[in-house]
């Protein structure tokens, strides 16, 4: 039986020779999650585009449920639900009338399409709100809507391209969980999204993209164990003393030390061992920390480790420093 | 590799066989479209007004404001004006199309669309007819409105509703000019900031409001011979009497020319938007 998804080696560029995808390969399992995780402009819309059929790719195949979605596309269509950052829905129509005109679009009879709406208006907690126009939704509402849409059809894969992103937390919460409801009952997902949590909650299989490359595979769990088993967190008082320190700890590691305003991250191999040769380290440079501590390493510092970059919108106490900054500061200590 | 086994039973049936079938999901998609874009005509303040309120408006302010000053050859110038005010209404309102389809873009969902099973030719074509049944409405409106200030038909009933074909013909050659304007603007914005100044001279250098033979010299060349004038003339020509053959034919003649020529721009223009 073949795999729900399968890229290989997938490339496109854009006008003016941007390489948007340079050799992308995957396979997702049926009814697992994949998550594509990436910052913006790393090429994660670019591979849901070629496989939602939307785009066509430069060279490289690409299968949905074992259809090449080049030679097949009319007939992959009819095998996918699609959900976008946008929530590409009508807004002068309802609730309702939005999902009779993607139902009918479908091809679907309309008793079928009329039937499923009311229980997806149900299921995304939208009853109430089912004959009020789009525009009186709120953003939540909208995406849940346009996912309801992605589901008239009843799709055995799903592809949710950033689908919280621009959400509040607790509509980011609620959507999480009618996603994870959505694979309960089977449907294999692919996600993309720039938050580390979201694919960290919802993903059995991770690929990290950057710059159109996927540079690292794996399960969450994987994906940290690969980085080292404990981060350790250091504060300083300003910013040169974080550099001195900085030069003081690369030597404890063989990873790769990041540098944000003044407090240094280091992943670690050992635990309380290492913190301790750290203090000295630190101490024989005459330097005081203001804040030392050991944590668990989160798949934000995964990216960090494998792009020398913060994933963007991960944690907002980072933008401050900026990404350019950051990349900067690790780029001087590889 | 088994690929047949893991089509799910209803994806099949959704998927068209053989070009009848095709052809009938095609016109299913186009109605389903046609509606939803009717819908928001009817639920966009804005675009109700500009098809409603706006021509009624027109008829009034010549009718009644500039009417007294203006003296037309042989008619009375509120049966002048009516069949101008036709054709003045559908061109300004297959700025709603422009506009409409620019929107679409920007918001994402036609990219929806794009990954649906559904015919990619219904996108463009439900647009069009939606245009087509909103001009219907308004051409009566206006018919009604004209009736009530005084406009009277001069030939009769055939050849009166053989000028709205006319017009509305010419109109659905023009939603598709308009289609291309929108699907080439950035944003809704730019794409009326592109449709009006095209339309303006088009509009009001024409022989719509005045005969053309009061205009400068240097203006009738363009307004004796545009399109929108020859689509007016032949329209009066119907409705209030005259010779109607060659400009009948040369009306036709520029819609079928338009949509020739700006049919497959904006179906190109489409298949590239991204």
């Amino acid at each position: 039986m073949p795999a729900a998804i399968e890229a290989h080696d997938l490339v496109k560029s854009f006008k003016g020779g941007v390489k948007a995808l340079d050799g992308v390969s995957f396979v997702v399992e049926e009814g697992t999650v994949f998550g594509l995780l990436g910052p913006n402009g790393a090429g994660k819309t670019t591979v849901v585009r070629i496989l939602t059929t939307i785009l066509r790719a430069d060279s490289g195949t690409a299968t949905v449920l074992g259809h090449d979605v080049a030679r097949e596309p009319e007939l992959v269509r009819s095998l996918f639900g699609l959900a976008g950052q946008y929530a590409a829905v009508d807004e002068n129509l309802t609730g309702r009338e939005n999902l009779r005109m993607i139902g009918r679009l479908n091809h679907l009879p309309s008793a079928v399409t009329a039937e499923r709406s009311v229980e997806l208006l149900e299921d995304f907690q939208l009853t109430d709100a089912a004959d009020r126009t789009l525009k009186t939704y709120s953003g939540g509402m909208r995406r849940r809507l346009d996912l309801a849409a992605a589901l008239v059809a009843r799709p055995s894969v799903l592809f949710l391209d950033e689908p919280t992103t621009g959400l509040d937390p607790q509509s980011r919460i609620g959507l999480w969980g009618v996603i994870e409801g959505l694979v309960e009952r089977g449907t294999t997902v692919l996600l993309t999204t720039q938050y580390l949590e979201e694919a960290d909650r919802l993903a059995s299989h991770l690929a990290v993209v950057d710059h159109g490359h996927l540079i690292s595979q794996g399960s969450p769990s994987e994906l940290k164990a690969e980085l080292g088993a404990t981060v350790l967190e250091v504060g300083l008082p300003d910013v040169v003393t974080a550099e001195r320190a900085a030069k003081a700890l690369a030597r404890l590691s063989g990873k790769r030390l990041h540098i944000a305003g003044n407090s240094v991250e280091l992943p670690v191999d050992g635990g309380p061992q290492i913190a301790m040769e750290a203090l000295r380290a630190l101490d024989q440079e005459g330097i005081e920390p203001t804040r030392f501590a050991l944590r668990e390493p989160s798949l934000d510092d995964v990216f960090l480790s494998l792009t020398g970059r913060r994933a963007e919108g991960s944690d907002p106490s980072d933008a401050a420093a900026g990404p350019e900054a950051s990349a900067a500061a690790t780029g001087s200590h590889r | 590799m088994s690929a047949a086994t893991v089509i799910p039973a209803e994806s099949a049936t959704r998927v068209a066989h053989g070009p009848g079938a095709k052809l009938r999901w095609a016109v299913s998609d186009t109605l389903a479209l046609a509606n939803r874009n009717l819908i928001n005509y009817v639920r966009i303040p804005e675009a109700l007004f500009f098809s409603s309120v706006q021509p009624v408006m027109f008829v009034l302010l010549f009718r009644y404001v500039f009417g007294g000053a203006i003296h037309p050859t042989g008619v009375s110038y509120v049966d002048y004006l009516i069949p101008g005010i036709f054709v003045q209404t559908v061109a300004f309102g297959a700025i709603a199309t422009a506009i409409g389809l620019a929107e679409d873009l920007q918001k994402g969902i036609i990219e929806r669309f794009r990954a649906l099973p559904m015919a990619r030719s219904a996108v463009l074509a439900g647009r069009t007819v939606a245009d087509l049944v909103r001009n219907v409405v308004v051409a009566l409106l206006i018919t009604g409105v004209g009736y009530a200030v005084g406009f009277r038909v001069q030939t009769g009933v055939l050849p009166f509703i053989a000028g709205l074909a006319l017009i509305l013909f010419f109109a659905y050659a023009l939603s598709w000019g308009f289609a291309f304007i929108g699907l080439s603007a950035p944003n809704s914005e730019t794409a009326q900031v592109m449709a009006f100044p095209l339309l303006f001279p088009l509009t009001f250098a024409s022989s719509a409001f005045v005969q053309v033979n009061t205009m400068p010299h240097w203006l009738q060349g363009f307004a004796g011979h545009q399109p929108f004038t020859i689509v007016i003339n032949a329209t009066r020509a119907l409705m209030l009497g005259g010779p109607t053959a060659t400009l009948v034919w040369q009306s036709l003649a520029w819609s079928i020319g338009i949509i020739v020529v700006l049919a497959p721009l904006a179906v190109r223009r489409y298949r590239r938007s991204t």
